[in-house]
């Protein structure tokens, strides 16, 4: 087996805040990323689900530097990326990009489509030839599907697709090893949705990329992912292969988000409706429960949940799991077409 | 009988590019109890049909067209008249509900407001009866709740008190615009649950506005599929599900992420974007991303109509039921309404 090219290991970020008025300053944690490691290898496209208030995008951020952790390291071919310096990590984000959830925020609306993708180039490599950068950004815009004319046009000029493509174009100029996704496509119509992910998909065949999707339920990352690591409340729930997690999800947690995407068919989603769906709301990240995180969602739980913290532990067929009781809950799916309807 | 019934409804803005022509020539009907769907891509106009009926459209919008809501038009009603019908027979409900709640007044302030509005109750009873809704939307420990403001509910607690506020003059008709995109899906399934359910109790009609196919196939009888302002394609949940005609509803179908199919196959995709509503011209609008494409679509395609109702805008003939009627693109224009004709032709000269 190759060597991972990003091993994430036991990271922490919190967020501190402050209540109460200046005598009675009180300070609050909130755990938003709460211990959490993989690895990534080359040419690999890692899912990363779970609801708002997950700690996915903050998860994101951290690996790429941009918000600092508080424990753990996030290792790049060897090397400790939280101990590096700001020129340092710079350099690093040559090899790391990322694109964002909302295609039209992320842009800057008064750079043509040409300056928002050789951006990069000019930050990175200032001496190369003019033609040489314009030629470039021609070369990218082919790539992801625009225009090369449409060189001059600015973003609002574009749809929000195209946007999108925009912002892939800006991340993969620097021929990056690793791009990660923030939610790429949640703010886009299914019908180009499905375009962008094609893209992403096509594009990291063809350019070898490590790619890490995050997205907020599972219907979209089954499409792209090899892995997939289920996140709640900052913690790691589960960490499965992609066949293995729809087939026979190990988590309660899982079992109830893959439940939770409704089904475009009306015989089935009218027998989906009778299996009752996860209760409630999160709790409050600043109390979080005693235990397990999920157990006050957990229709499944023991005594044992409402004390004991359960550690992401590896099962027999390789995936890992964080429930003290894996090995004797069958969250099987059955709802394929083929045996859904007779 | 329709509870409502819209025909040529035409939806334009003026904008400083120019007049944008959101919704061109729909018409549609919602029986008693009933619930459609009106599906469509961002920009279909399923949004702005729905404000114009409602007498919401931002100021540099115009509509024409009847919209008969139990016999009456509420195209024709002032808005005294109107404020009557809004929130008491017909209710709403946002995709915001943060955005739709007044963020400095309590949820109880917030539901005694309709329910003194609309049926002069007295504050105690309106009270008693805010509780009471909430209670029905499962919001736990309504009596304390209904004393708190929005921020100190989570996204889905809002959008049940929002689901609430619309249920407590038992309307006859309510309108959902996309109430479950901003939510977690988790979320998503309790309210579309909680929605379908409230719904088949009291036996509202209901028309839900979503561009997500998936939540339509759980809680609707009826769908209607827009385009670029147009009625593409409208049946049962079943022939739309199952027998989709219009090219655009089967691709738009196709591009759904499947999670009860684990097949590694590409997502289908629609090629290219919608069109730019400023500039639509004619022919079917869709020509440039269908897959079926043919020369006559540079021409207006038919609106072919099926004797079980069920409609499709374009040259491929429709392949199950009987066609009792063709109307084609040019004639659908001249059949227009009085009020639309005229407004037009002043605006000529």
């Amino acid at each position: 087996m190759t060597a991972p090219v990003l091993r994430v290991q036991d990271l922490v970020v919190n967020f501190t805040s402050f209540t109460g008025g200046i005598l009675q300053r009180k300070e609050r944690v909130l755990r938003a990323v709460n211990g959490i490691s993989f690895d990534l290898n080359a040419g690999e496209t890692l899912g990363i689900v779970g609801e708002t208030g997950s700690g996915k995008s903050t998860l994101a951020r951290a690996i790429l530097g941009l918000i600092k952790a508080n424990r753990g390291r996030v290792m790049w071919e060897g090397e400790d990326l939280t101990l590096l310096g700001e020129e340092e990590l710079r350099q690093k984000r040559k090899e790391i990009q990322i694109v964002f959830q909302d295609p039209v925020a992320s842009l800057n609306p008064r750079m043509t489509a040409g300056d928002i993708i050789s951006e990069p180039l000019w930050t990175f490599y200032p001496h190369m030839a003019p033609l040489q950068v314009e030629e470039r950004t021609r070369g990218m815009m082919k790539v992801v599907g625009l225009l090369p004319n449409q060189i001059n046009r600015y973003p609002h000029e574009f749809s929000g697709g195209q946007c999108q493509r925009i912002g892939i174009a800006r991340s993969l100029v620097l021929n990056p090893r690793l791009v990660i996704c923030d939610e790429p496509v949640s703010a886009l119509d299914v019908s180009i949705q499905a375009q962008i992910i094609n893209l992403l998909k096509d594009l990291q065949q063809k350019l070898g990329l490590a790619l890490i999707f995050i997205a907020h339920d599972l219907s979209l990352v089954k499409h792209i992912s090899n892995r997939i690591m289920v996140m709640y409340m900052g913690s790691a729930m589960e960490l499965s292969q992609r066949e293995a997690l729809y087939r026979r999800p190990l988590h309660p947690y899982t079992h109830a988000l893959i439940k939770s995407v409704p089904i475009p068919d009306p015989k089935l989603a009218a027998r989906a409706r009778q299996d009752s769906w996860l209760a409630g709301d999160m709790p409050s990240p600043y109390d979080p429960p005693k235990g397990c995180i999920f157990n006050t969602r957990c229709p499944y739980k023991v005594s044992r949940c409402q004390t004991d913290v359960p550690a992401l532990r590896r099962m027999e067929q390789g995936d890992w799991v964080a429930c003290h009781q894996a090995e004797d809950l069958d969250l099987s799916i059955h709802l394929d077409s083929a045996s859904g309807i007779n | 009988m329709s509870l409502l019934e819209v025909s040529d409804l035409q939806v334009k803005f003026d904008t400083p590019e120019g007049e944008v022509q959101a919704v061109n020539g729909l018409d549609f009907s919602v029986r008693r109890g009933e619930s459609l769907a009106i599906v469509g891509e961002s920009g279909a106009g399923k949004s702005q049909a729905v404000m114009a009926i409602m007498g919401l459209l931002a100021e540099n919008g115009s509509a024409c067209g009847k919209a008969k809501f139990k016999g009456q038009d509420l195209m024709q009603m002032s808005r005294q008249e109107l404020n009557k019908i809004r929130g008491c027979e017909i209710a709403m409900i946002f995709q915001d509900p943060m955005t739709s709640l007044n963020p400095f007044l309590t949820i109880e302030k917030q539901m005694a407001e309709v329910i003194t509005h609309h049926q002069g109750l007295r504050r105690e009873e309106a009270r008693a009866h805010a509780v009471e809704m909430l209670r029905a939307v499962r919001i736990p420990a309504p009596e304390e709740r209904v004393k708190q403001y929005p921020h100190e509910f989570s996204g889905g607690m809002r959008q049940r008190v929002m689901i609430a506020m619309g249920l407590l003059c038992e309307p006859g008709l309510l309108i959902a615009d996309e109430p479950t995109t901003a939510l977690d899906v988790t979320v998503q399934a309790q309210i579309t649950q909680l929605v379908g359910e409230l719904r088949r109790k009291s036996n509202m009609a209901m028309i839900l506005i979503t561009h997500d196919l998936a939540v339509v196939a759980e809680i609707c009888d009826r769908v209607l599929v827009m385009y670029a302002g147009q009625l593409v394609e409208t049946g049962s949940i079943e022939d739309i599900f199952y027998r989709p005609q219009h090219p655009y509803t089967q691709g738009l179908l196709a591009s759904l992420p499947r999670m009860d199919r684990l097949s590694d196959d590409e997502l289908h995709s629609i090629p290219g974007n919608p069109p730019n509503l400023m500039n639509l011209g004619g022919g079917c609008h869709f020509r440039e991303r269908c897959s079926k494409v043919m020369d006559v679509c540079k021409d207006d395609p038919p609106l072919q109509v099926a004797q079980d109702g069920r409609q499709s805008r374009c040259f491929i003939e429709m392949t199950d039921g009987e066609i009792a009627s063709t109307e084609t693109g040019d004639s659908a224009e001249l059949v227009g309404s009085g009020d639309c004709e005229k407004e037009s032709t002043e605006t000529v000269e």
